[in-house]
């Protein structure tokens, strides 16, 4: 029986993995990382499984695919199904608009449902409801899949793949473009902060011409601000300005959160191709699985159970844009 | 058509690069509208260099590369994104831009002069962003500018052009110099409307990149420019208060 060598363990990595022994396959992982931990982009998600948002400014296989991965996760992690709510300052009511005519999903809501959904929230007098939209931790996720393979006998190398690896499956994200020479990476800066004067139970967006947030609750008071979107490759440092936009638009939402402590500084840069949707490509042995760009969570099932297709049963997912086996 | 700095455009639509859904999209804009030059801002993506893959696929558009100082908000600043731009792109054009207020991104046009007359003193062919204000236009043409580009409305607004008789004064007092409209562009209407004014070049980014359907609206503000153009070119009629008939009166009793 073939053994499967998954080269990355980050979340791509990871589901490709669970999806594969779901299937009966023999998997073995590698990444000199070792567990899931701060040396991977996946550890400095949002978790938000938001596929009705997304689509606002992102193809249509964003929605699709996305959809499915609420029940996916479900099977094997703490989601929590609360839905979306989206905001706009007063002036920027236009980009509400914009935002609603651009996807599907949602129902409108004014103060009164605001404050019945988040009542630290009031102050905002019309907003958008994505009920059906969900999110989770993204550091538990990766734990739980992680656990879930030992659990099942996967052996995980704390080191480099060897070279020259039959049937491997490289999810290497960035790393890869030695390879892929048309990935490239998209800086995301976020934050961590501890605030338990305010009380948010769902992931909240503020609309913003120049500044859009988002603020997803990781439960204890604790919050995660994100994420920048910077066509640069420097993940060295969160700069100043990216800071101040961050806590600025968070003040904005509540000026509670004057007084959080920050936790946290997470920058890293998110793989991704010219059309930012991910890719399956079989070049000779390998099977690359890469480009989640800011979909991780969101479009690993579904990039998953693309590799799952292709190696186990020769199927061709429309993630597969080359196979050169 | 005018010439900006000895360059012949082919086309007079000037597209930026920012905000656009995904590079794929991005360059199907450009290849589908056939926009002459893309502006590229250095300060935001930029920080240490680091833009590399993102940058080399602006200069694969194949077009002329209009790198600016976006963002700066201090001669120092510009002064420095230039020489960083010159160096990334490898050309001496610069679109200059210094901000003076936040809410507004309206020019602070003292600082403009300075940060113009350092860098055409080091050689660069700037394209400055400034306001509809004629004595600034001049002091920048002093300061070694050989085009200006004034606002239509504060940027990503999609107003259109808010002040049309001072940009009317602005072309008919510098005749010769190529001007561009720069910021405030929403509707293909608009961008036909600077045209129609006579002026050589539009451009714009907020209006294409955050479109529902970017490809689509960069080629409607392509033919609109087109549109303006020519239009400008074929000396259109003067509006009059009466009706002038447009088929032969003779024989009807049209004194009656």
């Amino acid at each position: 029986m073939t053994l499967f060598s998954v080269i990355g363990a980050g979340v791509a990595g990871l589901a490709v993995a669970t999806e594969l022994v779901a299937r009966g396959a023999r998997v073995q992982v590698f990444d000199p990382g070792g567990p899931p931990g701060p040396h991977g982009c996946s550890w400095w998600a949002g978790g938000m499984l938001a596929p009705w948002c997304e689509y606002e400014n992102a193809e249509e296989p964003v929605l699709r695919l996305g959809r499915q991965a609420i029940d996916w996760w479900a099977d094997r992690t703490e989601v929590t199904r609360r839905g979306t709510l989206v905001v706009a300052g007063t002036r920027d009511l236009p980009d509400l608009r914009r935002f609603a005519r651009r996807t599907e999903g949602f129902s409108e809501v004014g103060q009164a449902e605001i404050k019945e959904l988040e009542p630290d929230f009031q102050k905002f007098g019309t907003g958008l409801f994505f009920a059906d939209e969900a999110h989770l931790d993204p550091r538990k996720a990766m734990q739980d899949l992680y656990r879930g393979l030992m659990d099942k006998g996967v052996a995980f190398h704390r080191k480099f793949a060897p070279s020259g690896l039959a049937s491997a499956i490289d999810c290497r994200g960035l790393h890869a473009r030695d390879l892929l020479h048309d990935l490239r990476g998209v800086k995301g800066e976020m934050l961590v902060i501890r605030c338990p004067d305010v009380t948010l139970t769902r992931p909240v967006r503020l609309l913003h011409p120049r500044i859009p947030l988002y603020i997803v609750p990781r439960g204890k008071g604790i919050y995660m601000l994100g994420a920048t979107m910077i066509e640069s490759e420097d993940s060295g440092r969160i700069t100043a300005r990216s800071m101040l936009e961050l806590l600025s638009a968070a003040y904005a939402l509540n000026p509670a959160f004057g007084e959080a402590e920050v936790l946290e500084i997470g920058v890293d840069l998110r793989p991704a191709f010219p059309d930012n949707l991910p890719r399956i490509r079989r070049l000779g042995r390998v099977i690359h699985a890469n480009g989640l760009y800011r979909h991780g969570y969101l479009l690993a099932p579904a990039l998953a159970q693309g590799v799952a297709d292709l190696a186990l049963e020769n199927r061709h997912s429309e993630m597969v844009d080359e196979d050169r086996a | 058509m005018k010439r900006f700095y000895g360059t012949e455009l082919p086309n007079p639509l000037m597209l930026g690069t920012a905000q656009y859904p995904s590079p794929a999209i991005l360059e199907r804009t450009f290849r589908e509208s056939g926009a002459g030059v893309a502006t590229v801002s250095l300060r935001r993506e930029g920080a240490g260099g680091a833009g590399q893959t993102f940058w080399a696929m602006i200069r694969d558009l194949g077009v002329q590369v209009l790198p600016n100082t976006a963002g700066c908000h201090t001669v120092k600043e510009a002064v420095t994104t230039a020489h960083m731009a010159r160096e990334v792109f490898g050309t001496p054009w610069i679109k200059l831009e210094v901000i003076g207020h936040t809410d507004s991104l309206q020019p602070d046009v003292f600082q403009l002069v300075e940060a113009a007359r350092i860098l055409t003193g080091e050689g660069f062919q700037v394209f400055p962003y400034t306001t509809e204000d004629l004595v600034v236009g001049e002091r920048l043409l002093a300061a070694g500018c050989e085009v200006l580009m004034p606002w239509g409305a504060p940027i990503g607004s999609g107003r259109g052009l808010s002040n049309e008789y001072a940009l009317r004064a602005m072309r008919a007092e510098f005749p010769d110099v190529p001007l561009v409209v720069d910021a405030g562009i929403g509707l293909p209407s608009h961008a036909a409307h600077a045209m129609e004014l006579g002026y050589d070049a539009v451009l714009l980014n907020t209006a294409v990149a955050r479109a529902g359907d970017p490809v689509a609206m960069a080629r409607a503000m392509a033919l609109a420019v087109e549109a303006g153009q020519l239009a400008h070119r074929a000396d259109p009629i003067e509006p009059r208060d009466m009706a002038t008939p447009s088929t032969p009166v003779i024989g009807k009793a049209f004194l009656s």
